[in-house]
């Protein structure tokens, strides 16, 4: 590895974690599988058709595995409510129409990625200002971005929409995706200055005195120590705005409309709760998260380097 | 010209052209602007004042380079943040002060008076007194389960990565999808918690029939939501220790409990700190799950929901903001304590 870092005799501490047996995997797949429970009932339901929702005692097995499962305790499995998401007759006996879901779920990937990106880049910069080079008055500037979060949002939520209607960003995508970048900056910040100041300056000190720029002490030297800080608040912003409904209500228009705006219309309209299609909608919606999720928490759980270069 | 540090003999004066005199920028704007506003039609006037205000931020930042890399490097966060979240706050506690009503368009300078009548209102206090509640219930479980879960995952299993999905995933639901299910969980006739129920009690258990049934659900939702926000802060933290010192201390035969104390809880405490600040903030704000749940009945209506309510279906819309302060008072309130908590403890320990 010849990385910038690694000339400079920075070495990553042996931050492989100890190795547990199968003996673990029993017991964490016990507990996991309680904590699961309850998103696993979910997803079941998404294949039900209606009156098997609400039959008791509940029905949770796709077949009877070979006899073992009691025949009451089973149901038919259906992806009828899977297609329903995308095209469903409004009323008894009326054609299919699709429900635009597709542009749904784009603009919900589009903006969650949009806007947490930009406050990974903006925020990961503002706090290495805060954490390298303080300003005075630091902790005032950090408690104030701090309160920004401890409104209700409803508090917020009157005066937003008189800016968004008076600059018309009302309803486009630039103007939800600088509220939801605004609000997951708060955390970033926070949560990169802490990483950033763990790092011990010494490295950082050493390049400089071989003549590297701040730039590159930056990009090779303090950003890929910070990687697991990085994947967990890429990680935490993405749940947040995918997952956001308040706003999103009230500030997107037709074309930008997320998901869980329209999750909500699907429950309102009908007449008692069709747990199937709410199902159907939310397992697909969890989908891209999980991906996301799964692919980040390799980089979240690798170890850093805390601690390797003596203080 | 690439330095815009001059020594003090040949510092510029206000009005010699380099890009780095913001003063001079500013200058112009000021002439500029009304100037074009004036004299052109509307559009290339907006132009040249885009144009001026351009120029303002280019002196600026270049003005800034290399010498005030701090405020540059900020810069952009702070313009987002005033933007979309100084100036509304600003605004409604601006209206605070005021007896604004949504639906009647009046504006009555009342002074404090919203916020005499805030505090001396005795349903506030209950409401409160429940949020309170909740705070501590919430915090505390997840804090619990949270860090449980980060010991269960701290170590390297055979199928380790899939389980951690399998936790996070509550997490990443949608709270009109958890407010709806978990309802269906509760329902009395065929929500799963009655079913199992029944099998003890041969009877219908309605769980959020009675206030210490009604807080335990949303607790238990609540909870079930953001315990894995805590773990993965904490893991982060117990996968940093550098393994040498355990191995050391292994060598030294300290016994398990110290290990912990003096090696693992160091690394661990700035992020379980960092975790406890903002689900406190969060779980004071409270509002989703309870609306879904029970729609603060059986006295579960938390502050926020108040405030909601008031806004919403009362428009009492200055009420609501000053009341909003009241809480955003408190909670910066508590935020100092704590973080002052915080950092002495830290100052103590490096002495």
């Amino acid at each position: 590895m010849t990385s910038l870092a690694a000339r400079f005799g920075f070495r990553r501490a042996s931050t492989a974690v100890d190795q547990a047996g199968w003996g673990r995997t029993v017991f964490a797949g016990i507990i996991c599988f309680i904590y699961f429970f309850p998103v696993l009932v979910i997803i079941v339901t998404a294949f039900k058709e209606h009156t098997d929702a609400l039959a008791v005692p509940a029905k949770l097995f796709p077949t009877t595995f070979f006899g073992l499962i009691p025949e009451r305790l089973t149901f038919d499995p259906t992806l009828d409510n899977f297609v329903n998401v995308f095209s469903r007759s409004y009323s008894a006996g009326a054609e299919a129409q699709g429900t635009g879901f597709a542009r749904f779920f784009f603009n919900s990937i589009f903006i969650a990625g949009a806007s947490v990106l930009l406050a990974l880049v903006i925020g990961t910069l503002a706090a290495f200002g805060f954490s390298r080079h303080p300003l005075k008055g630091n902790d005032t500037y950090l408690f104030i971005i701090l309160t920004t979060r401890m409104l209700p949002a409803i508090v917020v939520i009157i005066p937003v929409m008189l800016l968004f209607r008076v600059t018309g960003l009302s309803g486009t995508y630039t103007g939800i995706i600088l509220l939801y970048t605004a609000f997951n900056l708060p955390f970033t910040i926070w949560m990169m200055k802490s990483f950033f100041d763990e790092l011990s300056p010494d490295v950082e000190d050493a390049a400089r005195l071989d003549g590297s720029t701040d730039r590159r002490v930056f990009f090779k030297i303090c950003l890929p120590q910070v990687v697991a800080g990085l994947a967990a608040t890429a990680v935490f912003g993405l749940i947040l705005t995918w997952n956001e409904f308040l706003f999103a209500l009230l500030l997107t228009g037709v074309e930008t409309r997320t998901v869980p705006v329209a999750m909500s219309q699907t429950i309102g309209g009908d007449i008692g709760v069709r747990w199937g299609l709410l199902a159907a909608i939310e397992t697909l919606f969890l989908i891209p998260v999980m991906l996301v999720t799964f692919f980040l928490q390799n980089h979240l759980l690798r170890g850093v380097t805390f601690g390797t270069v003596k203080r | 010209m690439s330095s815009t540090t001059f020594s003090a003999s040949e510092r510029p004066g206000l009005l010699s052209p380099h890009w780095g005199n913001w003063r001079l920028a500013c200058l112009l704007a000021i002439v500029v602007i009304p100037l074009a506003i004036m004299v052109l039609p509307s559009v290339p006037a907006f132009w040249v004042g885009f144009a001026a205000a351009g120029l303002v931020a280019v002196t600026a930042v270049v003005n800034a380079w290399g010498r005030h890399t701090g405020g540059l490097l900020v810069a952009p966060a702070v313009a987002v943040l005033v933007m979309m979240n100084i100036f509304p706050l600003l605004w409604s506690l601006g209206l605070s002060f005021f007896a604004y009503r949504a639906d009647r368009q009046t504006m009555n300078f009342l002074g404090l008076r919203n916020y005499v009548r805030a505090l001396n209102d005795p349903v506030v206090w209950d409401r409160l007194t429940t949020t309170a509640l909740f705070v501590v219930l919430t915090v505390t479980a997840q804090m619990i389960v949270g860090f449980l879960l980060a010991l269960l995952f701290s170590k390297q299993f055979p199928l380790r990565r899939y389980l951690l999905i399998l936790v996070l995933t509550p997490m990443m639901l949608s709270f009109v999808a958890v407010g709806a299910f978990f309802r269906y969980y509760y329902d009395p006739t065929f929500g799963l918690v009655s079913q199992v129920a029944k099998w003890f009690t041969d009877d219908n258990f309605v769980l959020v029939s009675s206030t210490a049934g009604a807080v335990t659900a949303i607790v238990i939702a609540d909870a079930w939501m953001w315990s894995p926000f805590v773990m993965l802060l904490v893991l982060a933290g117990l996968v940093s220790v550098p393994k040498h010192l355990y191995e050391a201390a292994a060598i030294d035969r300290v016994p398990q409990w110290r290990r912990f104390w003096f090696i693992t809880f160091p690394y661990v405490k700035g992020l379980l700190m960092l975790a406890l600040l903002f689900r406190t903030i969060e779980a004071f704000k409270l509002f989703d799950v309870v609306f879904i749940l029970t729609d603060g009945g059986q006295r579960t209506e938390t502050i926020a929901l108040y405030v909601y309510r008031q806004a919403i279906q009362f428009n009492k819309t200055s009420e609501s903001a000053a009341l909003s302060y009241i809480l955003l008072f408190t909670v910066i309130v508590l935020t100092n304590l704590y973080l002052y908590l915080a950092n002495r403890r830290s100052a103590g320990d490096a002495a």
